[in-house]
């Protein structure tokens, strides 16, 4: 957006509704945390949310206490639901980081509505994600020997394993997003210090704000705070992926061994980030009644982003495909056309609707302007994208290179209950974000009301 | 109650002085628990007697001084009297190969004789500190040679069953032995009366000769006693064969080595019977080349259901069992002898008569041999070519015969139940066996028992048959208790007993002891005593000695003949019964459906139903593991309409049972076979309730076929547990094989191109290794698949068990597996078998992806697995190629049980929940031998290292060793033309490799015959 061009009436793409000012910006978004009470609709979701992250605590307790048996996990096909959870719910937690980090650099504005969600939802996607590699171990409370810590054996990781890489890949990713999450907050959490009567909440937001007054020092130091955060999480958003690609890539396994898989994997994260921003930002926006800041506009850009990098993704399968063939590697050859014609054959072509053929819908204007038609398609490549890591681990592993050892994998009520149960952590994350902190960046969102315009022609 | 902190606070003054008057007063060392006893003062008297009353109240009550004081007396008395009976001395020798190594510690090995079915094995059983742990082959033994097979290697298992009957019951109720052996030899004497009137001995074939002399001794004592053998799956069709040829007993026996051409009519000679071990290495011995020029015998199979011996059939003919006296009488005469002229099966004349043209080009070396499912006519038939091939005496053999009644089993079964259900039979004993189980449902067993007075079962477990026996006697594992044995040619091994019996239990030697009036001769005695009598030579002593420690008797020096001569064969007797079971075959009852009966591969009869091991360990061909099921041909399921896993109803006459349906590529048309060994309900904690009773559809009279079989649908799946879903190799080089023109055409045949990629390329430099290189080949020509070596690697290793669920899950832990492929024809496919395990590569892919270092490489070569590292990411077993790595899902191991700790291998840690394991190439032998080697300042001999699988293989098919020793065998083999890596075109350079299959067809026969004679590489 032309920040230079004359104020005028509200142009139809606008990032914010009109008849907007500062205060109703504040009032708008901080009513939301600030109101007695929260809605029944609140009530409901965080309720089924915590029910079923009760379901996820039973389900680590039994495996805890039992043992990896109780999933559908085998010999050949050692990693499962956890692996495959793993690496979908780390896609998911890119979009927040590419958004608040990358399109910061590039100055797209319009992440300013969507930033501060985004990222939210990033670090409760990572914290669903970091559950899995520890808990797929068969032996969980031995998963710190991953780190390299000092120790009385004198023995180190392996550095030569892809897991090892996706310990550091996974934990920079995890704690850099924390910091940028959290560091975008504090000029918020000085305004609900500032806007809250009650005594505690008063307390706990005037700990958490770091003594922010709002002096054009803290402003100073924050920008550039904020900016270097952002160059540092930019690397991070093309490395985690690529590394999580490694566990894969880095094997000899047919259908993991590929050189296409950093490049695809980022693409696909990105694009399986954006539908869960779309997930979540469309019913939101409607019942906060947030569409002035939410606008039309958002959810067009970010099903343009979907599609872009969903092409992307079916570029990735493509090449897969083509190589298999061009290869002339038999089990390659072979893979892939048990992909496509055997036992799993639905899953794929399952997959392929979900990820390729559903977004097509969104060359069209009318569909990117339509919510509801985008929540479907980005519902579509929610499962879409956890079909394609379900296809990526187990079609791979379970007809490899001896064909006495094939065998089939199934997920159990086990894995089932894990995976939902990780679902409803996320949600329960998610409504206690919306109930205590803003869920849209009331300052950033100042910055897009017409009285923030910098008249140069006046300076 | 003054807790001890409130209510007595301790004095220290006090305390110190009382304790310098005690140490003053006392002498000697006098220890105190605390300082309140120290001080011993009244408060820690009071805290004392309220904290344990019991030790206040133990002598009030109703025992008074007096009474006490009486009892204590008596038992004083008594324990002393006790103390005046000397053990006697059994002296027990260790097998040692080199006396004056023997260090304690270390493993030291004893040769017994593990006896089945009739004949015995030489085994040596390695013992740790007094507790039997492994069965290996006794070298010194003719019917081991020093290998064994997948029973002898699990009979250890047994020992430490905690299932097993541990006390003697009388209707259920606990008895001492001291209450039965009185009760027993009240029977006995009254029987002695009346000169055995309704005494019956029902027992197993013995292959015990002290054990004979006893029961020929209640026999002559007791004219009028009767004894009767029953074995579900014996030997006696072929004993019968016998005396239809010769017109008397004997045991005939083969010496593979010098047969150029075998055929087999249904006989798995190669897995199953007595001699199966010294056959196995004969035939593969004679089958082994080192180069193309090097000549093979030749075997043709004609049987039903497809085996291990089909499977490494140069020939094989699928045809129905009964008709193959329809075969061997065209055979026959074909071949010239005076049977009845019929035409032979129309599509089998050229087989036939090629058959005859390679048997006669071979006379004297060839071997003509049925299987004990075939009407005894058919091994008279046998018989009588061989002896027209003038086989007789030089690859078939004669000896003594096995010591049993006269007359035919079914016959003399017939009549021991018809006496028991006409109340004339008073006492019954039986010595082992599980008759009401394994008798066929027909004779109605069961029901006769209850008419029987005194019935007695002596018995490993407390099982169907001890359920309804007035008295139930444990009886002792042969590792437990003294005896003796036949081996499969008739020599003779002491059975030596490695560790006293676990639980109140008695051999069958022991308890004829007592009816014999022999009380308190223990084994050994009774054993050592019938030796005495038959030896002949001088110094009684070191002989006895010598035979122990060997684990052989020498025959000679006991008058026994393992190798006699035998009379010629008159001509008519057999041709005419030959006739009467051909016309059986040929007529419309061998038109219909066929059900065939077959022991079990691993639970045989359903004596090992409770061996974990064996129940896991996946059958020869069906792979299948925890179950039997109606077994069927491709064909005659689709005409059917039937699937695996539908449940059928097979019923003959009046009897049915319901079975799972398994479709065996290679089974006649037209035949359901089922396996004994199941249906079980008294087997113990693992083998009730698994599969279906197979003896229900028996019957006395056709106890291996039935005909006009009827099948019925039942809509019900029962699941069963598979270890192999792909039968196909899906046109991988993965088991290569070659018949032997075309290996003499291209010798390199087995190398093939790698798919044009250079194994040997890398970016990395190699792992130097500059002492000891393992590397292991195993020979494909030689694996008959008898899963000797996987059974061995698993008592080895101390491999869990992990149940037909987790089985079913795909979670089966042995570490050396066998791959079946079929190829060719569905109908008549070749079976190719392949032994997996780690395969220890060189640039192992598991190794580089383990995020801890839990899985590494040793200077030597070996991929090492270090459990206590490992976190059980499974990386490493999704980047196995070979899938040889196997996960503790949950805890697999039993930590709990004590009597089966006992077994356990103290060199191999016992793997817990969450860990990756696998094979080790046994490290644990490899560190033993250096330890060894370094003490005596050299290296390792090749050849004084075996692994536990290459120790057990009796086809020598594996090898093992240092192949940075280029005169190692196994650096020859590696060198040999036929030796190629599996998956080698990965670069991840195996250290075990493989030579290439080979057969050797019949070149009259072998452009028809596709199925055997494929090309190599196994392009389908």
């Amino acid at each position: 957006m032309d920040k230079h061009s004359a104020p005028g009436p509200q142009e139809p793409n606008a990032m914010i509704g009109p008849g907007h000012s500062f205060n109703s910006v504040t009032d708008k978004i901080s009513s939301i945390v600030l109101r007695e009470g929260a809605p029944r609709g609140w009530w409901i979701g965080f309720g089924i949310g915590f029910v079923l992250t009760n379901m996820m605590l039973v389900s680590l307790i039994y495996l805890f206490a039992r043992g990896t048996g109780i999933w559908g996990v085998n010999i050949p096909v050692g990693w499962g639901f956890a692996i495959i959870n793993f690496v979908w719910w780390i896609g998911i937690g890119h979009a927040g980081t590419l958004i608040s980090a990358i399109l910061l650099l590039l100055r797209q504005e319009w992440r300013t509505s969507i930033n501060r969600f985004a990222e939210a939802m990033t670090l409760f996607a990572v914290a669903c994600a970091g559950i899995f590699p520890v808990i797929h171990t068969g032996r969980p409370w031995l998963a710190y020997w991953l780190f390299p810590y000092p120790n009385t054996m004198g023995l180190w990781p392996n550095f030569r394993s892809p897991l090892i890489w996706d310990v550091f890949a996974v934990s920079t990713y995890a704690s850099v997003s924390l910091l940028f999450w959290y560091v975008g907050l504090i000029p918020d959490m000085a305004t609900l210090r500032d806007r809250t009567v009650k005594i505690i909440p008063k307390r706990i937001y005037g700990v958490l704000s770091l003594g922010w007054r709002g002096s054009v020092r803290h402003w100073h130091r924050y920008e550039t705070a904020y900016l270097l955060l952002a160059g540092l999480s930019t690397p991070l958003v093309v490395s985690v992926h690529t590394i999580v690609s490694f566990d894969f890539a880095v094997s000899i396994t047919p259908g993991w061994h590929a050189t296409i898989f950093p490049p695809y994997f980022v693409a696909g994260a990105v694009f399986a980030g954006f539908a869960m921003v779309l997930t979540i930002a469309i019913p939101l926006r409607r019942v906060y009644e947030l569409q002035d800041f939410v606008t039309a506009q958002h959810l067009d850009y970010m099903a343009r982003v979907m599609l872009a990098t969903g092409l992307i993704v079916g570029y990735g399968y493509l090449t897969e495909a083509f190589m298999a063939w061009y290869s002339a590697n038999p089990y390659e050859t072979f893979m892939m056309s048990n992909r496509m014609t055997g036992p799993y054959a639905p899953v794929y072509w399952l997959l392929i609707t979900c990820n390729i053929l559903s977004i097509q819908a969104l060359w069209f204007e009318k569909v990117r302007a339509t919510p509801i038609g985008l929540f479907i398609v980005a519902m579509f490549v929610n499962v879409g994208m956890w079909l394609e890591r379900f296809i990526i681990v187990a079609t791979s592993l379970h007809r490899d290179f001896l064909p006495s050892s094939w065998a089939m994998y199934a997920g159990t009520v086990w894995d089932w209950s894990l995976f939902i149960g990780t679902l409803g952590f996320f949600v329960s994350l998610l409504f206690l974000f919306i109930r205590f902190l803003p869920m849209i960046s009331i300052f950033e969102m100042k910055t897009m009301v017409p009285e923030a315009e910098v008249r140069e022609d006046l300076l | 109650m003054p807790t001890p902190t409130e209510a007595h606070q301790v004095d220290m003054t006090a305390i110190r002085r009382r304790l310098r008057e005690r140490l003053e007063a006392g002498n000697g060392k006098s220890y105190w628990r605390s300082l309140d006893e120290l001080a011993d003062s009244d408060d820690f008297r009071t805290f004392l007697n309220s904290e344990f009353p019991s030790e206040a109240e133990t002598l009030v009550g109703s025992v008074d001084r007096r009474r006490f004081l009486q009892l204590m007396g008596a038992s004083l008395a008594l324990a002393g009297v006790s103390a005046c009976t000397r053990q006697p001395v059994e002296k027990i020798l260790p097998y040692v190969k080199a006396p004056e190594e023997i260090v304690p510690g270390e493993p030291l090995f004893f040769a017994s004789a593990y006896p089945l079915a009739g004949a015995a094995q030489g085994v040596l059983v390695e013992s740790h500190t007094g507790r039997p742990t492994k069965i290996e082959g006794n070298p010194d033994h003719p019917g081991s040679l020093g290998s064994s097979n997948a029973l002898a290697q699990a009979s250890i298992l047994d020992l430490y069953d905690p299932d097993r009957s541990q006390i003697i019951t009388r209707a259920g109720e606990i008895r001492t032995w001291e209450n039965f052996s009185a009760e027993l030899r009240k029977v006995a004497d009254s029987h002695k009366e009346s000169k055995g009137e309704g005494l019956h001995i029902l027992s197993r074939s013995v292959c015990s000769p002290t054990l004979l002399a006893e029961i020929e001794q209640v026999l002559n004592d007791m004219p009028k006693a009767a004894w009767t053998v029953y074995e579900p799956a014996g030997h006696d069709h072929e004993r019968e064969g016998v005396k239809l040829a010769f017109g008397d007993y004997r045991r005939v026996h083969y010496d593979f080595s010098k047969a150029k051409v075998v055929l087999s009519l249904e006989s798995d000679f190669l897995s199953a019977g007595p001699g199966s071990v010294r056959y196995t290495r004969d035939f593969s011995a004679a089958r082994r080349v080192e180069s193309s020029h090097d000549e093979m015998n030749r075997l043709y199979v004609v049987e039903a259901l497809p085996s291990n011996t089909g499977a490494m059939a140069d020939h094989r003919l699928a045809l129905k069992s009964s008709h193959l006296p329809v075969f061997i009488q065209s055979l026959a005469a074909e071949l010239g002898l005076p049977v009845a002229s019929r035409s032979a099966l129309p599509t089998h004349a050229r087989w036939i008569s090629a058959l005859a043209r390679d048997l006669r080009a071979n006379a004297g070396a060839s071997i003509v041999l049925a299987g004990e499912t075939q009407d005894p006519a058919v091994h008279a038939a046998c018989l009588a070519i061989n002896e027209m091939l003038g086989n007789l005496g030089k690859t078939v053999l004669f000896a003594d015969p096995t010591p049993a009644p006269q007359g035919s089993q079914s016959k003399n079964l017939a009549a021991l139940v018809s006496a028991m259900k006409a109340g004339s039979v008073q006492t019954l004993v039986i010595l082992g066996g599980n008759p009401v189980y394994d008798t066929p449902a027909d004779l109605g067993f069961a029901e006769a028992l209850a008419k029987v007075s005194f019935s007695l079962h002596l018995s490993l477990y407390n099982n169907e048959t001890s359920e309804l026996c007035l008295w139930h006697v444990p009886e002792a594992h042969y590792l437990e208790a003294w005896g003796d044995a036949l081996a499969y040619d008739g020599s003779v091994s002491v059975v030596q007993p490695l560790i006293a019996p676990l639980y109140d239990s008695k051999s069958s030697l022991e308890l004829l002891a007592l009816i014999n009036d022999r009380v308190g001769m223990s084994g050994y005695d009774l054993v050592r005593d019938h030796w005495r009598k038959r030896y002949s030579g001088p110094d009684f002593e070191s002989f006895w000695k010598q035979s122990i420690h060997d684990g052989i008797i020498d025959s000679a020096a006991v008058g026994i003949s393992t190798k006699a001569a035998a009379p010629p064969i008159p001509g008519q007797r057999w041709a005419a019964e030959l006739s009467k079971a051909a016309s059986k075959g040929a007529s419309g009852a061998g038109r219909g459906l066929e059900l065939i009966f077959r022991a079990d591969p691993h639970v045989g009869d359903g004596s090992f139903a409770n061996n974990g091991w064996l129940q896991e360990t996946p059958k020869p061909i069906t792979k299948l593991t925890w179950d039997n099921a109606a077994l069927i041909s491709p064909a005659t399921a689709e005409s059917l309409g039937l699937e695996n896993e539908d449940v059928i109803t097979l019923s003959v006459d009046t009897q049915s049972v319901n079975a799972p349906v398994w479709i065996v590529p290679g089974q006649a048309k037209d035949t359901v076979a089922v396996h004994l060994g199941y249906g079980r309900s008294r087997a113990g904690k693992i083998g009730n309730g698994l599969g279906f009773n197979a003896y229900k559809l028996r019957s006395n009279d056709a106890m291996w076929t039935r005909t006009e079989l009827k099948l019925g649908e039942t809509g019900e799946k029962y699941p069963l547990a598979c270890t192999q879903h792909h039968h196909s190799m899906e046109g991988r080089e993965l088991v290569r094989s070659a018949t032997l023109f075309e290996y003499r055409d291209n010798p390199g045949f087995a190398t093939g191109d790698d798919h044009g990629l250079d194994p040997e390329a890398s970016m990395f430099p190699d792992h130097p290794y500059e002492g000891y290189a393992w590397g292991m080949t195993i020979d494909l020509a030689a694996c008959t698949g008898c899963n000797a070596c996987s059974v061995a690697c698993q008592a080895e290793n101390n491999i869990a068990v992990v149940g037909k669920e987790e089985v079913a899950k795909g979670r089966e832990m042995s570490w050396i597996r066998i791959d079946r492929y079929f190829e060719g024809d569905i109908d008549e496919p070749s079976v190719l078998h392949q032994p997996v395990n780690c395969q220890h590569c060189e640039r192992a892919p598991c190794e580089l992806v383990c995020p801890v270092n839990a899985t590494v490489h040793s200077d030597e070569g070996i991929n090492e697995m270090v459990y206590n590292r490992c976190v059980g990411t499974r990386y490493c077993s999704n980047n196995c190629p070979y899938k040889v790595r196997r996960f503790n899902f949950f805890l697999y191991s039993d930590f709990d049980t004590e009597v089966s700790k006992l077994q356990r291998n103290p060199d191999v840690t016992i793997r817990s929940r969450g860990v990756m394991e696998k094979c080790s190439y046994c490290v644990q032998r490899i560190n033993l031998k250096r330890i060894e080697a370094k003490r005596e300042d050299r290296s390792i001999r090749d050849g004084e290292l075996q692994t536990a699988c290459q120790a057990a293989c009796p086809a020598q098919a594996i090898s093992f060793g240092d192949i940075n020793d280029p005169e190692s065998k196994v650096a020859k083999l590696k060198a040999n033309e036929r030796n190629y890596a599996l998956l080698g075109e990965l670069g991840v350079k195996p250290r075990t490799t493989y030579l290439a299959g080979l057969k050797n067809p019949n070149p009259e026969l072998a452009a028809e015959d596709g199925g055997s004679s494929r090309a190599a590489g196994g392009h389908s």
